[in-house]
């Protein structure tokens, strides 16, 4: 399986993206330059997190009018899995793949730190060998991660098993208390309705889980 | 006649460009002729202390510089130092002092991007940056307006740019109320072969100009920094920069593209004095000249005259010499990362730095005068210490309040050691660096608050744009860095408390199991044209110079910030305290057998290497403590003396037992003493312990809050093999004191039969963990 990670001006968990789908995962990666519009080697397209384009005008927002976006954008049209990380999820709801948006974090402060996420659904290739319920610490590093979408929009995500991952403590309550950004649902990951785009993260930026270790960052992928 | 009534300058105009009367005469006398205003005010940013050191060049030539693993010392943008296995780390400190306190947002950022240009101009990309923070009183308003604005401001640029931040320490104190600190330190690995200098070579190759543009931002910041502050400075605010962290990134990106050409044969950042240092230094280094004609700068503004785009400090701009008919791949680079790159001048025989502008000679001075051949000013030290001192010294600890097993003046020891917890020095950082991006790159082996010192993995990085290759590497090696000074120890015995803020740096390391191998020093002070201002420098200058030889760790770079003063309403100059902050780094040999500060099981035993519990000496003492400070209002005292050969000892115990695996948690006795490193590896760990202290000849409060004695504090596991080990090397220096208790388990200091301190874990933590919060709501 090959893994394209894109390299936009200010992405910084490009090479982090790439340690853990080469390094970890032992795939083939290609880093893709944003100018690109041919990925069609790819399998497995990536949107790592950083500042694209410095985060100007809004998160994600002039990254989304790049050729390596409409290329991906076909990618996920074809049924092709795309994961957004971070700012990669910024851009992928900027380009409308996936619903919502991500806006400042509830304390108006950047966040680092560990969080648990609680697994929803085991069912996709991004989480099924994952067993559902079962409580997973990630790293976080974010200032924009509260996710927010219309309440329809949330309702249709919770009715058709689109949340992933959801912010709990670590015995796995969902609560205010547990929720790092002020997300609403607590939730910290989704997936397209055909289950091949998800945002892994709330910023989690779950790729960096202790890899040092050589611990497996994320199964099915 | 006199130069200075000849002088087309007015005597305040020249007193404006930082420039005093007999260096003005000095111009004149290298020139052969008045300067034009261009030349004026290059002088004036190149002759400041920021860019020449002239009051501090004489006392840094004393510090050890050399040594097995020293590949780039003092001179070039950062030192280089050999970790093995072929890997090289470049490291160097910088303040930025002044900007932060009248920007502190911008400030601060650019303080970091400054520092990450030093590292990535040698050819090395930055893994990691720590930060050494001073404020005033957390209680003022407007000390929290600094703090939280430096914060933001070191988050902001950091988080962006892509560079973890993994430690640093952070103060508070009313001496810098008007005058914060901030250092930021910053490492990198080398990418190319060969380690990028900035002298210029090759008569007739190319001079690149790449980056950003240049404006009318941060004029003449070197001569600000190296001035007194005052209530008008808010007025300077043009004289700080704006930092763009995004094109920062594409910055690091591109020039490790370039250097990696080979087409590059030197580089320099544009930091403090901008293009006017930069080609200064270039020249003078490489004992030749460059012509720079400005029309060809890409500008962000009109109407630039030669003198602003001489002292413009536009951030996140270099200066190349190219190999001649190379230019246009470099170019090329530069443009593929949406940045600026021109050809904006030449390599010339003659060394003198000529700046053309509109098609005419707009300044024309020899390179040597701006860089090298600076004024140095040499001071007399005084013949004997100041009444400060003398006064502070003759404090005894009879002089405090009698105490018993209940407590000290109608207080228990469960609310000192209360009070101590609460005290924003002490408490938890979390707060801070919780706002920091400390994962980025994922190679932090220790987040900050988990050890005394941060461990970042080292592996050798891909270029992101080209081919790839992420295959885990074959090493294991770590490096391990920390950031330290105790500012009141230096303040009531400069000598001595240079020499403590050495061995706290190596302490650290030991403490997570590195072995020390170099300093960056950055010298905070106040004006040395003050005799005690100088007699602080000079001895803090003797006492790193003399530690760093004791522990073998060359100071391989570093920076000056001088004029650290706040003008009170009368306008009474303020020092603060002198602030000789050591960065220190160190060598991992397997990250996967550090410790942190934690108690790590029920049942582990508990150790204390140093001077042992009970001993009353010049080098444990209440003297300059916090707990003295804190819970007396008393700044007095003697501070601990560094005993060099019990230091070495203790802290080649600690590593080796870590290497071992015997040692299962490790921590250093520093502000608050015994009591509170042993409180913070209980907090740590969320488990209590119990303790049982000798008091011998010692005061209760001396038995739990006295301060020096080479102290770590250890948890160890295998106890046998480990107490014959220790028993051999130090004897009745290492002691053991006590027993890690359960999760949730009190933490009780018993001194006899009769119980001191009974705390639990979680009120300790609450109290450690909100206090720098609590205070900003």
């Amino acid at each position: 399986m090959k893994f394209g990670v894109v390299v936009f001006p200010g992405s910084n968990c490009d090479r982090d993206m790439a340690w853990v789908t080469q390094g970890l995962l032992g795939q083939t990666t290609r880093m893709v330059w944003h100018e690109e519009s041919d990925i069609s080697d790819i399998d497995v397209m990536v949107v790592p997190g950083g500042f694209s384009y410095g985060d100007y005008l809004r998160c994600g927002a002039i990254a989304r009018f790049s050729p390596v976006m409409k290329a991906t954008i076909d990618h996920a049209n074809r049924g092709k899995p795309v994961l957004g990380v971070c700012n990669g999820f910024q851009v992928l709801t900027e380009v409308g793949l996936l619903p919502g948006a991500l806006m400042r974090n509830r304390d108006l402060h950047f966040i680092c730190d560990r969080a648990s996420l609680k697994v929803e659904n085991n069912s996709s290739i991004w989480t099924r060998e994952y067993q559902s319920g079962q409580v997973i610490t990630v790293p976080i590093a974010h200032g924009e991660g509260c996710y927010y979408a219309e309440p329809d929009v949330i309702q249709q995500l919770e009715d058709q098993g689109q949340v992933l991952f959801r912010y709990c403590n670590p015995q796995g309550d969902a609560n205010q208390g547990s929720n790092p950004n002020g997300s609403l649902n607590n939730i910290a990951g989704i997936r397209n309705q055909q289950g091949n785009v998800p945002r892994h993260d709330a910023p989690p930026r779950a790729r960096r889980r202790r890899s040092h270790w050589g611990h497996r960052w994320f199964g099915g992928v | 006649m006199n130069v200075l009534e000849s002088a087309p300058f007015s005597p305040e105009e020249i007193a404006s460009q930082g420039i005093k009367p007999n260096e003005y005469e000095e111009i004149v006398t290298r020139l052969g002729r008045h300067p034009n205003k261009a030349e004026l005010g290059m002088f004036g940013v190149m002759w400041s202390e920021h860019c020449c050191y002239k009051n501090s060049r004489p006392l840094l030539s004393q510090f050890p510089t050399t040594g097995p693993r020293v590949l780039v010392g003092p001179g070039e943008n950062a030192g280089v130092v050999d970790m093995g296995d072929g890997i090289r780390l470049a490291f160097k400190i910088e303040s930025h002092n002044h900007p932060s306190a009248v920007e502190p947002f911008q400030g601060a950022a650019t303080g970091v991007g400054g520092i990450l240009r030093d590292i990535f101009t040698m050819g090395a990309r930055p893994i990691a940056v720590l930060n050494s923070l001073r404020f005033g009183n957390l209680d003022d308003a407007r000390t929290k307006r600094l703090f939280q604005g430096v914060v933001a401001g070191i988050s902001h640029y950091g988080n962006c740019v892509g560079v973890a931040t993994v430690g640093g320490e952070v103060y508070f104190d009313p001496a810098y109320s008007g005058n914060p600190l901030v250092n930021a330190m910053a490492m990198g690995l080398m990418e190319t072969d060969e380690i990028v200098k900035s002298g210029a070579k090759g008569i007739g190759n190319p001079v690149l100009y790449v980056g950003s543009t240049t404006g009318r931002d941060g004029m003449g910041g070197a001569s600000f920094a190296s001035a007194e502050l005052s209530k008008e400075s808010i007025d300077d605010r043009p004289a700080v920069q704006v930092g763009d962290p995004f094109l920062e990134k594409s910055l690091i990106e591109a020039c490790l593209e370039a250097f990696k050409t080979g087409a590059v044969v030197a580089a320099q950042d544009m930091g403090a004095a901008g293009l006017t240092c930069s080609t200064a230094e270039m020249a003078a280094k490489g004992g030749v000249g460059i012509l720079l004609d400005l029309d060809k700068i890409p500008a962000r503004e009109t109407g630039m005259v030669p003198y602003e785009y001489l002292l413009s400090e536009s951030q996140e701009r270099m200066l190349f010499v190219a190999e001649k008919g190379r230019e246009q791949e470099l170019i090329d680079i530069f443009h593929r990362w949406e940045l600026q790159a021109v050809v904006a001048g030449e390599v010339l025989a003659e060394p003198i730095v000529r700046i053309m502008f509109q098609g005419a000679v707009a300044a024309e001075v020899p390179a040597l005068a701006l860089s090298d051949d600076t004024p140095i000013y040499k001071r007399d030290l005084m013949a004997s210490p100041p009444p400060y001192a003398t006064e502070a010294w003759a404090w005894t600890e009879d002089q405090l309040p009698a105490c018993d097993v209940q407590g000290i003046a109608g207080q228990t020891w469960n609310q000192v050691m209360t009070t101590l917890l609460d005290t924003p020095t002490i408490a938890s950082k979390r707060w801070v660096y919780s706002q920091y991006d400390h994962q980025v790159q994922n190679n932090t082996v220790i987040f900050p608050g988990g050890a005394d010192a941060a461990v970042v993995r080292v592996r050798p990085q891909a270029n992101a744009t080209s081919a790839t290759d992420f295959t885990l590497p074959a090493t294991e090696i770590g490096v391990a860095a920390t950031t330290d000074c105790n500012p009141r120890y230096v303040y009531l015995n400069p000598l001595e408390g240079a020499k403590m803020a050495v061995a706290e740096a190596a302490r650290n390391l030991s403490c997570v199991g590195a072995e020390p191998i170099a300093v960056t020093d950055n010298l905070n002070f106040g004006s040395p044209e003050k005799p005690i201002g100088y007699w602080q420098l000079a001895n803090a200058c003797a006492g790193i110079a003399e530690a760093c030889r004791e522990f073998a760790t060359p100071v391989t770079g570093g920076n000056v910030s001088l004029y650290n003063e706040t003008l009170d309403a009368e306008g009474n100059p303020q020092p603060i305290y002198p602030t000789p902050v050591i960065g220190m780094v160190g060598r991992v040999e397997n990250i996967r057998k550090v410790v942190g500060q934690a108690w790590a099981e029920a049942g582990d035993r508990i150790y204390l290497l140093g001077l042992p519990p009970g001993v009353v000496s010049p080098a444990l003492t209440l003297g300059a403590s916090e707990y003295l400070a804190q819970c007396h209002g008393t700044i007095a005292g003697q501070p601990p003396q560094v005993d060099f050969d019990l230091e070495r000892r203790v802290q080649a115990v600690c590593r080796h037992g870590i290497q071992e695996g015997w040692i299962k948690s490790a921590h250093d006795s520093s502000e608050g003493g015994l009591a509170l490193a042993i409180a913070e590896s209980c907090i740590a760990a969320g488990r209590g312990a119990t303790i049982t202290l000798e008091a011998g000849e010692a005061r209760l409060d001396h038995l739990l809050f006295a301060e020096g004695g080479a102290r770590i504090l250890v948890s160890v596991r295998d106890g046998a093999a480990w107490e014959a080990y220790a028993r051999a090397e130090l004897g009745d220096r290492a002691r053991f004191i006590g027993t890690v208790g359960d999760l949730g388990a009190p933490l009780t200091i018993a001194t006899g039969t009769q119980i001191l301190v009974n705390l639990p874990v979680e009120q300790m933590a609450h109290t450690w963990g909100t206090a720098i919060e609590r205070r900003l709501q």
